[in-house]
């Protein structure tokens, strides 16, 4: 709240005049969307440091006293299980976003410059491929991999994410008009081939594309629960969510480990914020090199 | 150079794969000549799915004492998700050798032939479990489809100190806990003796079987489906009339409401099983030492009953290359009664085997200060009736979910909610080709 009332203003007297139209009311529509955003965040944050006995008792904004004795139980669970968990999703989302990026990227440029039959059929259906939610195909992949034999390794959480049709998606569009034929076309004068073009002279130009699709590859890796759910079998391969969730759904035979899943979700939060903090910098500054060059 | 790099780390990808998927496959098949060849070489090599707290510690001492069978625990979210999870695995043809099978699910299991008719090896053990219990996992057949692991007992938990401030006996009729409610309610309208939760089938199917429902049984290879019968329909009627008369709460369990209205005294009494210490001890933990147990409030007081909310068993699956290995590890999982021990202490399980719940010394902390928790369970235990599930039980669930929570938000008969458990039950049993006696 403080801080609403601290921003709203300044932002109206660094712009004055021609903005004044509008007063206050777009910044004021963000901040609410930003407090929608950011408000469950901050109740990760404070009930982290609830103790078990806290965590339905006091008020829900008031922080509590067990934030160290929940990391210390939730490091000790099952013998640090937790760690691993972490490590995986480490795994499958850096390895499956670097994958999913080289494969969009060179798939996005080669649709965008190339001329090649069944092109617009490829295109096609790759536009199909963005409107069927992935949480559809999780099963039918499932039953895929069984017959391949892959069924429960970390190739089946990987290989079905390295393949985005919207990553591709972006990567062409990006492609189509960040990269002027004119320099391909110079390159390949100058005895360029199509490997060193590819790599040293478009590649380069569709950097900003490609730390997008990084980001939301990464994220959307490191969020998914349906297909490693399906998919893995054997508790030490499971990604963080999947293996909060068996915390959560641990039966009624025990005590909840409520706080020890929040203080879980926090730290698997931390990576992400820590991934945006530090590559939104890139990306911002990419992206508006880019367009100038249009 | 670049590209040089790229297809290196491709052809190391690629290998990889390759590799991962060759070992997957011969690890599957080596499993079975070794079982059959009765010499084994190797160990024979199963996998469990369980959510068994500790599991994997409780299987140390099997592995250790059974050097030719080695079991490998995968623990798994438990509830509904772990029985599609197994469902889709025994579809693709690779689920685990054992499964934690909760009893509602079981029948959609054996539905799906996913899971092995262990008649065979797992006969002799029908001696250390109850009747009821057995019931659960024959389906009211000749088959045995797994061996029971836990139970859930229905039990009355209540505040013995607020009890005593209201002056209110532990009612042993539902017409005496009703007539409590009532009593309790004029005394101070902020209280209430308990809530009827539109959102856990699992308790009000307890109740009606509490009351003798029957909803499903199996006759020949057709099934009887039962739901709206007489006495799930009283069941309903009692509940319905308590939740319109607003002496008790209709806000449903396990919510942060409900469970605040626990640990501060707002609800006075909780119908629960016999897990229910643990769920106390995190929800309302300031309740330590002022919460006591008795037997439900019964129909009949000359032939108390009670029902099952909860409790799962150990099934194999029906393409495990190694059932009997399977079954002799379930068995004595189980059975055995320093397994049973294990299982119980660390585990924290209620242990389905009667010699394993007699065996049950320490009271749960959080009924530390009234001795003989265990055996009250178990007296308790031993007037449960049987109940066979059917093959859909979730959509009967979901349907109640739906009915029930649409019935007390418009404060309506809770009769024909039971009928719409039955006839979605139905409606679904037909689409998926089930034969249906009327």
């Amino acid at each position: 709240m403080t801080r609403a009332n601290a921003t709203a203003p300044a932002a109206g007297t660094a712009r004055p005049g021609r903005r004044r139209a509008y007063g206050a009311a777009p910044t004021a529509v963000l901040l609410l969307g930003a407090l929608y955003c950011l408000f469950p965040v901050a109740w990760v944050l404070v009930a982290a440091t609830k103790s078990r006995a806290e965590l339905f008792t006091t008020s829900t904004l008031l922080p509590g006293t067990g934030l160290l004795a929940n990391l210390a139980d939730l490091a000790a669970y099952r013998d640090g299980v937790f760690w691993l968990w972490m490590l995986n999703t480490v795994l499958y989302a850096g390895v499956g976003a670097l994958l999913s990026t080289a494969v969009s990227a060179v798939s996005g440029y080669a649709l965008a410059k190339f001329r090649f039959p069944g092109r617009g059929l490829a295109f096609n259906l790759l536009l199909g491929g963005v409107l069927v939610p992935a949480v559809v195909l999780a099963v039918p992949q499932y039953l895929l991999l069984s017959k391949a034999g892959l069924a429960g390794t970390y190739w089946s959480v990987l290989l079905p994410q390295i393949l985005s049709p919207y990553g591709i998606y972006l990567a062409r569009v990006y492609a189509a008009a960040a990269i002027p034929d004119a320099l391909l076309e110079a390159a390949r004068i100058d005895g360029a081939t199509e490997g060193r073009l590819a790599l040293n002279v478009a590649l380069p130009l569709m950097l900003p594309a490609m730390v997008t699709i990084f980001l939301f590859q990464f994220v959307a890796i490191w969020t998914n629960f349906l297909l490693p759910f399906i998919m893995l079998g054997d508790d030490h391969r499971f990604p963080m969510t999947v293996g909060l969730y068996t915390m959560l759904a641990a039966g009624a035979n025990q005590p909840s480990l409520y706080n020890l899943i929040i203080t879980g979700t926090l730290l698997s939060l931390i990576p992400l914020v820590a991934l945006f903090l530090t590559m939104q910098r890139y990306w911002r500054t990419d992206l508006s090199s880019g367009s100038v060059k249009n | 150079m670049g590209t040089r790099r790229l297809s290196a780390v491709a052809a190391v990808a690629l290998a990889a794969a390759l590799a991962a998927g060759c070992s997957g496959g011969t690890a599957g098949e080596t499993a079975s000549p070794a079982a059959s060849a009765g010499a084994p070489a190797r160990p024979v090599k199963l996998t469990y799915w369980t959510w068994v707290p500790n599991m994997d510690k409780i299987v140390q001492s099997w592995n250790a004492a059974h050097p030719d069978i080695q079991v490998t625990v995968s623990k798994q979210a438990g509830g509904d998700d772990a029985a599609a999870k197994f469902l889709t695995a025994a579809k693709a043809g690779n689920p685990p050798d054992l499964v934690q099978a909760e009893y509602q699910m079981l029948p959609s299991f054996v539905a799906a032939d996913a899971v092995a008719d262990i008649k065979a090896e797992a006969g002799p053990a029908k001696a250390e479990f109850g009747e009821g219990v057995w019931s659960l996992v024959t389906l009211g057949t000749d088959a045995v489809y797994a061996i029971p692991q836990d139970s859930g007992p229905m039990m009355f938990y209540y505040r013995r100190d607020l009890f005593d401030k209201y002056g209110l006996k532990v009612p042993t009729t539902w017409d005496e806990y009703a007539a409590t409610a009532r009593a309790l309610h004029e005394k101070n309208p902020k209280v209430l003796l308990g809530a009827f939760s539109s959102k856990d089938p699992g308790s009000f199917a307890g109740l009606a079987q509490q009351a003798g429902a029957r909803w499903w049984s199996i006759d020949g290879e057709a099934w009887k489906v039962a739901i709206a019968d007489e006495p799930t329909l009283r069941v309903a009627g009692y509940w319905g009339g308590l939740v319109k008369e607003g002496v008790i709460g209709d806000k449903p369990y396990f919510t942060p409401e409900w469970n605040k209205a626990l640990n501060d005294g707002t609800q006075l009494s909780w119908i629960s099983a016999v897990w229910a210490p643990g769920v106390l001890a995190s929800n309302a933990p300031d309740g330590k030492g002022k919460w006591a147990v008795a037997p439900l409030p019964q129909w009949n007081a000359s032939e108390p009953h009670t029902g099952f909310w909860g409790g799962s068993s150990t099934a194999v699956a029906a393409t495990s290359p190694s059932r009997q290995a399977a079954v002799r590890f379930a068995t004595w999982l189980n059975t055995d009664p320093q397994a049973v021990a294990l299982l119980a202490g660390q585990g924290a399980v209620y242990p389905a085997s009667v010699k394993g719940q007699a065996a049950l010394s320490k009271d749960p902390d959080y009924f530390a200060d009234r001795p003989g928790f265990w055996k009250t369970a178990a007296e308790i235990g031993a007037t449960a009736r049987g109940f066979t599930f059917g093959p859909n039980v979730n959509v009967t669930y979901n349907a109640f979910k739906d009915a029930f929570g649409k019935a007390i938000q418009d404060r309506s008969d809770f009769a024909a909610a039971v009928r719409a458990m039955q006839d979605a039950t139905v409606a679904d049993m037909r689409k998926s080709g089930f034969q249906i006696v009327p």
